[in-house]
Order: structure tokens, then sequence, then C-alpha cells
């Protein structure tokens, strides 16, 4: 997964390059560093930004402190990092005190089963109550009998945290498998009739069917416009009172310029600056 | 001028010397020399004390590294607690099902994988034709060289869903499916040590044990198993050491949730205990990561001293 990361960020630096070359979005040469500091999830998603903007800027140094989300927005908030990453949005209290939120991208969480299973949609509470384990056969929920095979992540992952907050199911999840990659779920979802699985969107392929949630599929588009609800925002923090330096203003205004759009998307997440929203707000 | 300087030199044993005078020459291709030897001397004690320097380091490292998370959450609720949640909202850090599954997971291995291993090696030391005995010596070394994360592949595509469909169980990621691949995983060492130990047992054994009307079943048993034995214990240690210490393999097969063992559920070892959380731990829950792998390094340290008593015996037998 790791290698296959790094071929698609090395595609995409190609990319920007050219983009680059065309709009002249940067002025060259800046010098100093960028530091961000928390999500998981957002790892790949900021991670290929990183990699691309410090391609079209050498002397600038990007890092990323993987905390969590909590620990991200702590340190912004304390001056300890230029850029938060949250992938939930602010706290009433934490904006209160200061800080601005900016949605970067968003992130959907399909709901995968075997493509034999009779079951196409399931609401949120159904969902809940199955990982929770009051629903644990497929007949309850309008399928064929049979033992529902609750498949999840590891204690740590960002879709797992994404998952369970979204349905309100922390630490309450009954799985039976936790395991330690998306591709791993949806292997083991294709394998098994019984078993139910959620892993990004992105990621979901043929091998599965992908429920929709409240009647709603899962799509790029219902992603967008907030129909379909296993999602969250990836959000850049920052302090209302304090200007960012250059090199980190560069790098905001870098990655949410529509430029970042094709690279947010083959890092698995849905660009909230797509050029064509661009184009029809002009 | 030069006749005289040259019987003089050749009056002066170069041994014994006994003079000051020593022929310059002579004198300075033995310092040579010396210094050579030295200097490989030299070469081989550093690149021994590299291979020791790694062991102390990885020792140290892990220690330190491991203690403060026991420290803090005690060693005995670390050890015997019941409940792996480590990133629940008040964690719980209790790593025995870990330990057991780890146990359970090698003795079943060990159970199903020493009988085939075991019997393998006499047929292929003793009873096999030359022919049969290559083609099947070949097989066993190409088992051994197959990566873990094929046979892990193999296990979850194949094993996983066909141990769901025998034993009707909703999942097939299980503990048995772990040993059933861990079995097959530690047959080469067992085999390859077995074979060695056998064929060591003097053929004048065998010889007497025929010549007094014992059947080579009967003398295979009765007579060459019971001289090899001290290799054959350390055939058995080495595949628990191979056992307990395999991660990815296991990984993929079994389940990864840290329930209590139990043949037909989803389990977590220590190595993929640490392994699974690693990429995305942090504080605690990372420092108690360490204390799990330092807990698995004295299980190894225990089975290759195990390993050196065995190894020690068959040589002095």
């Amino acid at each position: 997964m790791k290698k296959f990361g790094k071929g698609i960020s090395v595609a995409l630096v190609a990319v920007m390059a050219l983009g680059l070359m065309s709009c002249n979005a940067l002025a060259a040469n800046l010098k100093g560093t960028v530091a961000t500091d928390g999500s998981t999830s957002m790892e790949s998603v900021i991670g290929a930004l990183g990699e691309a903007f410090m391609e079209a800027e050498p002397d600038v140094t990007f890092t990323y402190n993987p905390t969590g989300s909590g620990s991200g927005i702590q340190a912004v908030s304390e001056g300890r990092c230029d850029i938060g990453l949250s992938s939930r949005a602010l706290k009433d209290e934490e904006i209160e005190s200061g800080l601005v939120e900016t949605t970067l991208a968003l992130d959907g969480i399909a709901i995968i089963v075997h493509p034999d299973n009779p079951v196409t949609d399931l609401d949120v509470e159904t969902i809940a109550k199955i990982y929770t384990g009051e629903i644990t056969d497929w007949a309850d929920v309008g399928g064929e009998a049979g033992e529902i095979v609750l498949i999840g992540r590891e204690a740590g992952s960002g879709t797992r945290d994404g998952f369970e907050s979204i349905t309100e199911t922390e630490d309450a999840c009954k799985y039976r498998q936790e395991l330690t990659s998306t591709g791993d779920v949806i292997t083991t979802v294709s394998q098994n009739p019984n078993a139910i699985g959620y892993a990004s969107l992105a990621s979901v392929g043929d091998t599965v069917k992908a429920l929709a949630v409240d009647g709603v599929e899962p799509t790029e588009e219902t992603v967008m416009d907030g129909s379909y609800v296993v999602q969250r925002p990836f959000v850049l923090v920052t302090r209302e009172d304090e200007e960012l330096s250059d090199v980190a203003q560069a790098f905001f205004d870098f990655a949410l310029s529509e430029d970042s759009a094709e690279i947010i998307t083959l890092a698995g997440a849905v660009p909230v600056n797509v050029p064509a929203d661009e184009e029809a707000a002009e | 001028m030069c006749l005289p300087m040259k019987k003089r030199q050749s009056k002066i044993d170069p041994v014994t010397g006994g003079s000051d005078i020593r022929p310059p020459v002579l004198w300075d291709s033995l310092m040579k020399k010396q210094a050579f030897e030295n200097f490989i001397y030299g070469v081989f004690l550093l690149l021994g004390l590299i291979t020791v320097g790694c062991v102390l380091l990885i020792t140290v490292y892990l220690i330190i590294s491991g203690i403060p998370a026991i420290r803090e959450i005690g060693l005995f609720k670390f050890l015997f607690g019941k409940t792996w949640a480590s990133t629940a909202k008040t964690p719980q850090f209790g790593i025995l099902p870990f330990i057991l599954t780890s146990i359970y997971g090698t003795a079943g291995a060990i159970a199903l994988g020493v009988p085939i291993g075991f019997l393998t090696a006499v047929y292929l030391a003793k009873a096999a034709p030359p022919k049969v005995k290559a083609v099947v010596s070949a097989a066993v070394s190409v088992l051994a060289g197959i990566p873990s994360v094929v046979y892990g592949l193999v296990g979850m595509l194949v094993l996983v869903p066909g141990i769901r469909s025998i034993f009707h169980v909703p999942d097939g990621a299980s503990l048995l499916a772990a040993i059933v691949v861990l079995a097959v995983m530690i047959l080469p060492s067992i085999v390859n040590v077995s074979i060695t130990a056998l064929e060591a047992v003097p053929q004048e054994y065998e010889d007497a044990s025929l010549a007094l009307g014992a059947t080579p079943t009967e003398t295979y048993f009765r007579v060459s198993v019971p001289a090899a034995r001290s290799g054959i214990a350390a055939a058995v240690v080495l595949g628990v050491g191979r056992a307990i210490g395999e991660a990815m393999a296991v990984m993929m097969v079994s389940g990864n949730v840290a329930n209590m063992p139990s043949l037909f559920q989803s389990v977590r070892f220590l190595t993929t205990a640490v392994a699974s959380e690693m990429s995305y731990s942090s504080g605690l829950q990372r420092q108690a990561l360490f204390s799990i792998a330092l807990v698995l390094y004295l299980f190894i340290l225990l089975i290759n001293a195990a390993l050196n008593f065995f190894l020690k015996r068959s040589k002095e037998a």
C-alpha cells in the first residue's frame, strides 16, 4: 500500500509541475518550514500535497506529525505548528478559543458487503445496531438468514475512528476481525457472503457492494452535497489572531487551489474546491 | 669489502639471533607478516563484535523502551489483564489474551507439524529410495524459502473460506487457521534438523539391530530415533521458535481481535499485537507495544536457551 501511494505521489508531482508551469500559482523560491500536526486519517492527502508542494518549492521543508485530530488542534492553538489537521469539524468552544477551520476535502466511508448479499440499503441506526451486536442476523435486516460477520480496522486507524464517531459506536463495536489495511477489509468481505465492513470510498471496487445509507448511494456527488451521511470533513485549522508565515500561507493557498483537487482525489478524498465549481462561481 | 660482510652475516643464526645485529631484511618480513596477521585478527574481531553489538543494541533498546509502560500500567495488570482496549476512552492494556494465544497457537502448530515433519524425516533419512529422497528434499527446501506473506495470502484466500464452509462457522479467520498455517511453516525446519540428527546415528547401531533379527521398522524406531533424540528435540524447539515469532502470515488469517483464545474465535498473537497497531500508535499505547515486544523477546530468549541445551546434549551423545 505504501509503495502504491508513493507511485501515485510521484505521478502527481509530475502532473502538478505541469499545472504550475501553466498557471504560475506560486511565487518560486520560498524558503522555510511548514509544520503540520494532527489527524492520522489525513496522512495520504496531506502527504501527497506536501510532496507536491516541496517539489514546486525545493527550498521549503514540509513536516507532518501524525498525532491525531485532537492533538493537532491543541498543537496549533498552542502555536507548536503552523497548520493543524483535523478529520472532524471544530467544536464550538474550539472556534471560540480563536481557531479557524477551512475545509480541505471530504472523506466518504463506504459500508460494504458481499456482492451476493441481497441487502442494498441500511440506515445509520441499523448499522450502529449491527456493529454493537444488537442485530446479529442478516434476516433481521432483509437479507438471507446467516450470522453477520463484522469486519473492521485496527485501533488507531483513521477510518475506524471516522466510522465509529459517525455511527456513535466508539469502543462498542463487536468486531469479528480487525484488519490492518483497507485492501484486507475489501478482500475479506469479498470472500464471505455474511460479512459487512467499511472502507474509504475511493478504494471500493467491483469485488464488493457498497450499501446505500438512508437511501443514498455513496458517490462523490452525494458526499459533496452532504446527502450521504457516513462522511467527515478534512479540515485545516489555523489561528484567528495570527497570520501564517509566508511559506505556510503559500502551502495553505496551494492546498486549497483547484490544482490540488486532482491530488486530493487520487489520495482518496473528495476535494471541496473542484475546478468546475470555481468556474460556475465565476 | 663485500665478501667479509657476507661471511659475517651468514654466521648469525637468524632464529636465535643472540646479538643485536639482526639481518634487517628477514626481521622486516617477519614484522610485516605479524602485522598482517594482527590486522586480519582485528577484522575478524570487528565483524564478530558487530553481531554481538546488534544483539546488545536490540536488547538494551527493548528494555529501555519496554519498561516505562509496564511501570505505568503495573506488571501484574499488564501480564495478566484480560482486556486490551488501547484506544478506548479509558484504555486498558492487558496482554494475557496475546500471551495465551501465542502459547496455544504454537502448541497447536507443534502438535500438528511435529508428527508430520518427524515421520517425513525418518522416511527420508532411512527408508526412502534416493530418487524419491531427492524430490522430497527439494520440495522441503522450496517450502522453507516461501515468504511468509505468501503463506498468509494463500491462507486468507483458501484456508479461511475453507474453514468457514467445513466447520459451518460464520467466519473462518480463527486460531485454527493460524495453527494450520504455522504448522506448514515450521515443517521445513523440523524435517531438516531431524534428518541431520538421524543421519548422524552410527551405521553400526542399525546393523547390529538388524543382525539381531529386528525388522527395519523396529530398527528405525527402537534404535535410530532414540539415538537421535536430542537432535530431534532441537528440531522441535527450533519449530517453536519459528512459530512464536511469526507475524505476517498469522496476521492475515487470525482475525486480529484481542479475544481470549478459542479454536474458532478471532485471536491476536503477541507478534501481531505489535505489528497491527504500531503504525498509528502514540503515547502510552506505543510504549505498551514496546513492552509486548519485550515480553516476546524474553520468550524467544528462553526458547533459544532450550535450543542450545538440546544441541549441546546432542553433540555430547
